[in-house]
């Protein structure tokens, strides 16, 4: 995870479109400038990140599924709940869970673990439209290929 | 058309904490009934669910931005009601 730049899926480890299911593994970095304020002498995860790390993930589902013919943008949280705090140096494991594919819309319901515990979860909503502009998709397909989201998905059907 | 409209109308006063009275056959769901573009979504999806079909929300509203119909052929509730009876009958066997 980078932090800083938003980059908060570090590997996709699972991806199946056709079962609305994807998995992806996250670290947390030891250091970083959110840490020095999110908290002085106690660092945790903001939680807005930890919603925004399972929106990516679903997000990665909802943009594969369409071949990236679409981008996904964040466009309500559901029923988040914050279980457990996340501390620098973590691993976690995220997944998403395809709830709906309507028309310029999609919903997910999200999950984060850690150690095999459940630390967040949430039901998101997206929008889904055409990409804006050409320098958002090509940056896209970049961050795509770099997490791991198979060739196969990346190209419009 | 009658119970789809119940259904919509009970989604609705759901989703949108709108009281059940308020709402008739002509109510514009956005005009009328103000209910914005994100709680939509929810009564879209919650009507889809609902009759198992897909409105087709983008092509919609596509048609609407570029003039080709008035928002009232998709946003009246009789209206409304009516293509969701449409999308219905067309749903494979």
């Amino acid at each position: 995870m980078r932090l800083e730049y938003f980059q908060m899926v570090d590997r996709i480890t699972a991806l199946d479109p056709a079962a609305g299911l994807v998995r992806a593994d996250c670290h947390v970095p030891e250091a970083s400038p959110v840490f020095e304020g999110h908290f002085p002498g106690h660092p945790i995860l903001p939680g807005v990140l930890m919603i925004e790390t399972m929106a990516q993930t679903g997000g990665w589902l909802v943009i594969a599924t369409l071949r990236f013919t679409r981008m996904a943008f964040l466009a309500q949280v559901k029923e988040a709940k914050l279980r457990a705090f996340v501390s620098p140096g973590q691993d976690l494991q995220t997944e998403a869970r395809l709830l709906h594919d309507g028309s310029g819309y999609a919903m997910v319901e999200g999950r984060m673990m850690s150690a095999g515990k459940a630390v967040a979860s949430a039901e998101i909503t997206y929008r889904v439209v055409p990409f804006p502009n050409e320098t958002l998709r090509t940056q896209m397909l970049a961050t795509a290929r770099r997490v791991g989201v198979p060739e196969e998905y990346l190209h419009g059907e | 058309m009658s119970s789809t409209f119940e259904t919509v109308v009970g989604i609705i006063c759901e989703t949108c904490d709108i009281p059940r009275e308020t709402i008739t056959p002509e109510s514009h769901a956005i005009n009328d009934l103000g209910i914005d573009s994100l709680d939509f979504l929810d009564v879209a999806f919650a009507i889809d669910k609902a009759f198992g079909i897909k409105m087709p929300l983008e092509q919609w509203t596509q048609e609407v931005n570029e003039g080709k119909v008035s928002s009232d052929q998709y946003f009246v509730l009789q209206h409304l009601c009516a293509n969701i009876d449409k999308l219905v009958a067309a749903k494979p066997a």
